[in-house]
């Protein structure tokens, strides 16, 4: 029952959509008002019924209907309410019925914002979008039906994968998929300007706040993604460059070179095909990612199931690429540049590095990920590509990129003078370098430790020392106080000083990413009862076991009592968790954060009477900066984002 | 906007990925080669589900079918099930011998998934999972096949079929009796 309401409304869903599509162009081109207007109702129409779908799917995973193979497999009875809810994103079937869903309200949102505005995009940014729309329900009636029936209905569920069974499971995928689908909104306006050829920069300045609200997603999406990877995956790390990471992170990189360079267009008319390429990168770098975990061509500790999905996306990968590709090339005349960079010190050679870097990271990171693939293709050898290589590669890329998001705010457009560009950089190349020398004296010696510090640090400096100019300014220009000084540099100019609020976000997290990849201190011993480890200042001392049952699995806890510099500080139980179905106990780490390390320790595996157990500790420094880092970054985008007519509204209430 | 054959080219340069990524559908990547093919097969002994005692050691000069499986294994457990007792109804009279080692698994559910069935052949459970490790048994269903020596002559992840099973047995058993012959003769014989 529940089943057939759903598959009746994705094949409605999948009929209108096809209509939506057709009927925004032929309306357009005929000049047809009725039909458009009913192309924009299909709109609306797609996304109620795919909102009924979720909604079938999502009844029948709270009422643990096991009729449904795909609740089946992802839920179990014993579920709080909570991983019942999140079962739709456990596994392939469902994921992609939330990133239809989501595709569809994203849709629609375009088509009441945007009701009777930029008529000359819109016809084809509902076909786009409706076409992409399509695709997903497509998919989800061929290959991966979320309703498959199953028979006999068993008792039981099976339950998620258990390393899902976390909050983070709430959390992560749903940022991720805003961040991924959010991008296809500025691509469907690529597109409308490639084939309306209306290829001003008014297709940017409709999506700008689009790609940074997707951008923000995105990084919100990866960075919480390290914390859960940290938290539960109990291996002491935030980031293994798999394969599937690099899927997010690639088309990150790609909207990161894009939201800087359309700034570029926007002042200077310039990088017009630089800047249609770079998000047709991004939007196609995400479905790549999406065709990499399901397709199953590469191992990942992230992959879904494999089947014909694979060859969906394939399929729909090369749709976008020959024709995002075909429309740049025929277009590539009517996008002559109207600027030219006039010095090698301004703005835009600034951004144009930036590009350069971002892409050739990108670049490095799609050819460590496709290595195996090729490597097999052409010499019939398994090889894999690890994190050793990633690490070599990335480091000195980042480095570079690092610096020039503390040059480039300071440079003027059109370029500076030396010395002007050396009034801005005196005082935080100075701050940055007493940095790096403070950290040599205080007895760090890795090269690249040393100037990650120092750049982070000049980074900020510049960001600090921005604020101060523009508050200095305002109390001397319109004699505000500090306070409502700073709250007016962001009311005029909210993408700058959000902008300059994120970098500090960036250098944040790059001092938290080189100081725990550098001094991580890692322990592993096996403990009788009563013997202690030591790691860094911390002494761990091992107690016992003790043994309960959860809703879906037998924890077992060693209990450790810690010192800290000769004091006990408390006590931890890390865990091993069984699970009736799974080979391996899952462990569930015990972690202390702190601001300058965390502690964090382990379970191996232990006695079952308690005499010993064997413990990983580890004492990892600064990581808890990079998710204030991540955190600040998020901030600083929501400032850029503050919707301009909110913030002069309330700042005139406060004057009347 | 013209399509010259020139610009013609530049979308067709992104060919060449599209086909290594369509190559990759070719490979598995779970697929490596197990380090345990050609050595001596870890030795274990098995309580069987109806209390006998099992050895390896003992089946030394028979062709020996290890099987791992599991009453939850969905469905490549269930597929393979038949296949497994027919071959063994087919060889039981040629040195051969099929060991079911159920893993991860509670005796009731794994009692019902034999009984289902209709298991003759010995299983028994690997209650600590210590001759799955033994084994590097990655997922769930996997079969190994031993030679007369003992070694380790071939491994299959996932449903094992009738033709792999009767190829690899044939061959050690260095004779060719064809597996369906064996059966109908079987059933004429009940």
């Amino acid at each position: 029952m529940t089943a057939d309401l759903g598959n009746i409304a994705l094949w409605i869903a999948l009929v209108v959509a096809v209509y939506g599509a057709v009927a925004a162009i032929v309306g357009h081109r005929q000049g047809r008002p009725a039909l458009l207007d009913s192309a924009y109702n299909g709109v609306l129409v797609h996304c109620a019924l795919v909102t009924m779908a979720l909604l079938s799917l999502e009844y029948a995973l709270i009422t643990s209907d096991f009729s449904i193979q795909y609740v089946v497999f992802n839920s179990s009875r014993n579920y709080p309410v909570w991983y019942k809810i999140a079962g739709l994103w456990g596994a392939l079937e469902g994921s992609l019925l939330l990133w239809a869903w989501m595709q569809a309200v994203l849709a629609a949102l375009v088509v009441l914002l945007y009701w009777r505005k930029h008529l000359a995009f819109l016809p084809y940014v509902i076909a786009v979008l409706m076409g992409i729309s399509a695709f997903f329900v497509l998919v989800m009636l061929i290959p991966a039906n979320p309703f498959t029936q199953h028979f006999p209905v068993p008792l039981e569920g099976r339950g998620l994968n258990p390393l899902l069974e976390d909050t983070s499971m709430l959390v992560h995928p749903l940022l991720l998929y805003s961040g991924y689908v959010g991008f296809t909104v500025p691509y469907a306006f690529a597109m409308a300007a490639l084939i309306t050829g209306r290829l001003s920069a008014e297709w940017l300045y409709i999506t700008r706040r689009w790609a940074v609200t997707a951008w923000m997603f995105l990084t919100a999406g990866i960075i919480y993604g390290g914390w859960w990877s940290y938290h539960v995956l109990g291996w002491g790390g935030y980031w293994a460059w798999d394969p599937v990471e690099n899927a997010s992170f690639m088309p990150w990189l790609a909207g990161t070179a894009y939201i800087h360079s359309v700034m570029t267009q926007e002042k200077r008319g310039m990088l017009k095909v630089w800047n249609l390429a770079l998000i047709s990168l991004t939007f196609a770098l995400v479905i790549f990612g999406t065709f990499l975990t399901r397709s199953g061509i590469l191992t990942s500790v992230h992959a879904f199931t494999q089947g014909a999905v694979g060859y969906f996306f394939l399929a729909l990968l090369a749709v976008i690429l020959l024709s995002t590709v075909t429309l740049l090339t025929l277009r590539a005349d009517q996008l002559k540049t109207e600027g030219t960079v006039d010095s090698v010190l301004s703005r835009e050679s600034a951004f144009l590095f930036n590009n350069l870097l971002l892409i050739t990271f990108c670049f490095t990171l799609f050819l460590g990920t496709i290595f195996p693939l090729l490597a097999e293709a052409v010499r019939g050898v398994k090889v894999s590509v690890g994190a050793p290589y990633f690490n070599y590669v990335a480091g000195p890329i980042a480095l570079g990129l690092l610096f020039l998001m503390g040059v480039g705010p300071v440079i003027p457009w059109r370029g500076g003078s030396w010395g002007g560009l050396g009034r801005n950089l005196l005082g935080p190349g100075v701050v940055g370098l007493a940095a790096g020398a403070t950290a040599f004296v205080l007895g760090i010696r890795g090269p690249s430790v040393v100037a990650t510090y120092a750049v982070a640090v000049f980074v900020a400096a510049i960001a600090v020392q921005e604020y101060y100019r523009g508050i200095r300014a305002r109390r001397k220009t319109a004699g505000e106080g500090p306070l409502r000084a700073l709250g007016q540099l962001f009311a005029r100019n909210r993408r700058r000083y959000g902008g300059l609020v994120v970098h500090l976000g960036v250098a944040l997290l790059a001092i938290g990413i080189a100081s725990s990849s550098t001094f991580q201190v890692q322990r592993e011993q096996m403990l009788k009862k009563g013997e202690a480890l030591e790691a860094g200042s911390y002494r761990v001392r091992f107690d016992g076991i003790t043994g309960s049952r959860g809703p879906t699995h037998v924890k077992v806890q060693g209990i450790f009592t810690v010192f800290n510099d000769r004091h006990e500080a408390g006590q931890m139980t890390p865990a091993l968790r069984f699970y009736p179905r799974q080979q391996e106990p899952i462990a569930e780490v015990d972690y202390w954060i702190g601001f300058w390390e965390d502690l964090y320790v382990i379970l191996g595996s232990f006695d079952r009477e308690g005499n010993w157990a064997v413990i990983k500790v580890m004492v990892n420094p600064m990581v808890s900066w990079i998710w204030m880092g991540g955190a600040i970054m998020v901030l600083g985008t929501l400032l850029a984002l503050w919707p301009a007519r909110f913030r002069s509204a309330a700042v005139r209430g406060e004057r009347s | 906007m013209t399509l010259t054959w020139k610009k013609l080219l530049v979308p067709l340069s992104v060919l060449p990925v599209l086909f290594l990524l369509a190559y990759g559908f070719r490979t598995d990547p779970r697929q490596v080669p197990s380090p345990l093919i050609e050595k001596e097969a870890p030795p274990f002994a098995l309580t069987l589900f109806d209390g006998e005692h099992l050895s390896l050691e003992k089946l030394r000069g028979k062709v020996v079918v290890v099987n791992f499986w599991a009453s939850w294994c969905v469905p490549a457990c269930y597929e393979e099930a038949p296949v497994l007792e027919a071959a063994w109804r087919a060889y039981r009279d040629s040195d051969v011998v099929i060991v079911g080692v159920n893993v991860q698994d509670t005796e009731e559910a794994a009692r019902e998934f034999m009984r289902r069935f209709e298991f003759s052949f010995p299983n028994g459970p690997d209650p600590r999972g210590k001759i799955s490790i033994d084994y590097g048994v990655y997922g769930i269903p996997e079969t190994f096949i031993l030679d007369k020596e003992g070694r380790i002559a071939y491994k299959h992840i996932g449903a094992v079929t009738a033709e792999t099973l009767s190829e690899h047995i044939n061959r050690l058993l260095g004779e060719a009796p064809r597996m369906e012959d064996r059966r109908k003769g079987h059933e004429r014989k009940t």
